[in-house]
């Protein structure tokens, strides 16, 4: 089985700042991996590689059959709408509902029909539990409503891979479950997912594949439980002690 | 039909200095009045306020040259006969006081309303208030669009030629009318107008920077 | 003070003076649809990654942003004239506002674009939205809501100042009321006359620009906040 995600030896630097030092790392079909790390380790870094929203320096990246290490030939758009993304500040267009925010896309990229893509806007919002706030504008939800109507947006499009880039630290304490639930469910669904994220005891129960990172690379990875009661490094060690 | 000389420029920017002192005369009378205007707009007193409000409605609504021709030609009538320039005057004065006052109203109000509650507590009175508190940071927040509205009062003054004052823009088309080349002289009557304003729109940019960042 | 005033004389004049304001009305509407389109165009190439196209736009909205509109409507009839271009008043009146409302309106509208948040644009083109559906439907229609106020002053402005272009005799409302004035000699009757009617058309104008932001935007509409 080909991996929807395989990074080799990937580099990445702002300016004289190396923030991703040689990663490697596969993700398999209906995977969920959570990566960890301090600030400053890459993790957002290299997240947003996997959609092409940051440019690689060097090294082999293929996602969803895409090869990102070739910018000239990659197709952007098609990559894009194979994975989905979610953002912090999840990032929904203030100025239409709740529905159209899901059905703009449908319509503009797609070329979906009206009824067609409100269909789908019904589907995606009765996932998160959120249809009944089909009308509301992103200004009228809470945090937690607006994260998940985000995630509906982005599984409207139907991807093959979903990326969360921290999409709880944004939000109050009592709001961060519903959002993890939502993923729960997604996960148990079988997507495949990679997460970017500080909930230590969602990645633990839930995640397939736990990658910490530090200085740019892939520190350890295994199955989470395995890193969290036996950390092999140091620094791996001191990261759970601090965030238990 | 003549060609169009170096005279011609000299003649063009003797006119200018006329523009100059056009602007002035709208900017330092408009303003007495504009000032008074943005006072009564945030008074207490009902009437003030309500003057006030009606009177920038009213200006604003009117085309400065149909202000200049109610001026010029229409008291000439009532018996007021009046040089273009004093007409223009008068005009331009009554239209920027309308503008400065809505411009310096909305400055006095983005003073913050706790200035006033401080202010209040402190046993000022509303003379002492407006003078030692609420004026004084009205007056930073207002340089930038003052200055802005400079450039457009010398835009406006060019209208002062339809009534015959031969400011730069009569100037250039009386040259026009002689050297019948509206390219080469209108764009000679451009660039100095250009000169003029430019200035000030640069350095009303260069203010609200300024301005932008000593509030963050 | 041995003058009697005498309405009457203007007031039988009403059907010319109803045209030109009816002319004032089209040239005033034509130049204002025309000037945003060009003026959004031209903040749409502010941001451009051309220089050069940065730097021309950048040169046209100062010039005219400093120079008289009375200079541009001259500059526009009478130098095409010169050139051979012989355009009617009326054409060379819409082309001279045009192209100054094009210039206020690229300021203003380059304020409204930039004041979209960038994780906007992040997220639609994630989505896969193709850079001119971004640009539609993230940027322009939030922006154009942002900044309607400032866009819709500056209109009944356009509207005002084409009175001037009844100096390259325009007949708008303005010119006739010169006709007026020079046929029956009653000055201060004719221009408070047009006076009032200018501040009746203001009135008509935010009327019909407060009809078209309620029908426009509705989140606005329902939930009267500000975006």
């Amino acid at each position: 089985m080909s991996a929807i995600v395989s990074i080799n030896n990937l580099h990445k630097s702002f300016g004289t700042n190396k923030v991703l030092n040689g990663v490697s790392l596969d993700v398999q079909k209906g995977q969920m991996v959570a990566i960890i790390g301090r600030s400053g380790s890459g993790k957002s870094t290299l997240l947003r590689c996997l959609n092409g929203l940051e440019r690689i320096d060097s090294g082999d990246i293929n996602v969803c059959g895409h090869d990102i290490h070739h910018p000239d030939k990659l197709n952007l758009r098609e990559l894009r709408k194979q994975v989905g993304i979610v953002f912090q500040s999840y990032n929904l267009f203030p100025h239409v509902t709740v529905e159209r925010n899901i059905t703009l896309a449908l319509t503009t990229i797609k070329k979906m029909a009206t009824a067609e893509a409100k269909k789908i806007a019904h589907n995606v919002l009765t996932l998160v539990g959120l249809e009944a706030k089909k009308e509301a504008y992103p200004e009228q939800l809470s945090g937690g409503q607006a994260q998940r109507v985000a995630i509906a947006r982005s599984l409207a499009m139907a991807p093959e891979l979903m990326l969360f880039d921290e999409v709880t630290s944004a939000l109050d304490p009592e709001l961060t479950g519903e959002v993890l639930k939502v993923m729960e469910d997604l996960s148990k669904q079988g997507m495949t997912m990679v997460l970017v994220t500080h909930e230590m005891a969602f990645a633990r129960k839930l995640a397939d594949v736990l990658v910490f990172m530090h200085q740019g690379k892939v520190w350890e990875m295994g199955p989470p439980d395995e890193l969290f009661t036996n950390p092999k490094t140091a620094e791996l060690a001191k990261f759970v002690s601090s965030e238990l | 039909m003549t060609s169009f000389t170096f005279l011609h420029v000299e003649y063009l920017l003797q006119a200018a200095v006329w523009t100059i002192v056009l602007s002035l005369v709208a900017f330092v009378f408009g303003g007495v009045a504009g000032f008074v205007i943005a006072l009564w707009r945030v008074s207490p007193n009902k009437t003030l306020r309500a003057i006030a409000s009606w009177y920038i409605q009213i200006v604003q609504g009117i085309p400065l040259l149909v202000i200049l021709f109610v001026a010029y030609f229409g008291l000439a009538i009532a018996g007021f006969k009046l040089s273009p320039l004093v007409a223009a005057g008068i005009s331009f004065a009554v239209y920027c006081a309308a503008f400065l006052g809505e411009i310096w109203r909305g400055c006095i109000q983005a003073v913050p309303k706790t200035q006033w509650e401080a202010s209040e507590c402190l046993g000022f009175n509303r003379f002492e208030q407006l003078q030692k508190v609420i004026l004084p940071q009205a007056f930073k927040i207002a340089i930038p669009p003052t200055v802005g509205f400079m450039v457009q009062i010398v835009k406006n003054t060019s209208l002062a030629s339809v009534i015959g004052f031969v400011d730069l823009s009569r100037a250039g088309q009386i040259i026009n009318n002689s050297t019948f080349q509206p390219f080469t002289v209108f764009g000679c009557v451009a660039l100095i107008y250009f000169c003029l304003c430019y200035p000030l729109s640069a350095l009303s940019k260069h203010f609200e920077r300024k301005l932008n960042v000593s509030n963050r | 003070m041995h003058y009697t005033f005498d309405f009457m004389s203007v007031f039988v004049n009403w059907p010319r003076l109803l045209e030109g304001a009816w002319l004032t009305i089209q040239l005033s509407a034509l130049s204002i649809v025309l000037g945003f389109v060009v003026g959004t165009l031209c903040a749409i190439a502010f941001k451009s990654k051309s220089w050069l196209l940065q730097a021309l736009v950048k040169t046209y909205v100062e010039i005219i942003r400093n120079t008289p509109l009375l200079v541009q409507v001259f500059l526009v009839y009478f130098g095409l004239a010169s050139i051979g271009l012989r355009l009617t008043a009326e054409t060379a009146a819409v082309i001279a506002l045009t192209v100054n409302v094009g210039a206020y309106t690229a300021e203003i509208m380059r304020a409204g674009i930039n004041s979209i948040h960038p994780g906007q644009i992040e997220a639609a083109e994630c989505l896969g939205m193709s850079k001119f559906h971004v640009y539609w439907h993230v940027v322009l229609l939030p922006a154009v809501e942002r900044v309607y106020p400032s866009l819709t002053s500056q209109f009944i402005l356009l509207m005002l100042a084409s009175s001037i272009t009844s100096q390259i005799s325009a007949e708008e409302l303005t010119a006739t009321a010169n006709l007026v004035q020079s046929e029956t000699f009653r000055s201060f009757e004719v221009y408070v006359v047009i006076a009032v009617a200018y501040l009746a058309l203001s009135f008509l104008f935010r009327a019909a620009f407060w009809l078209v932001g309620k029908t426009a935007f509705v989140r606005k509409r329902k939930l009267g906040t500000n975006l």
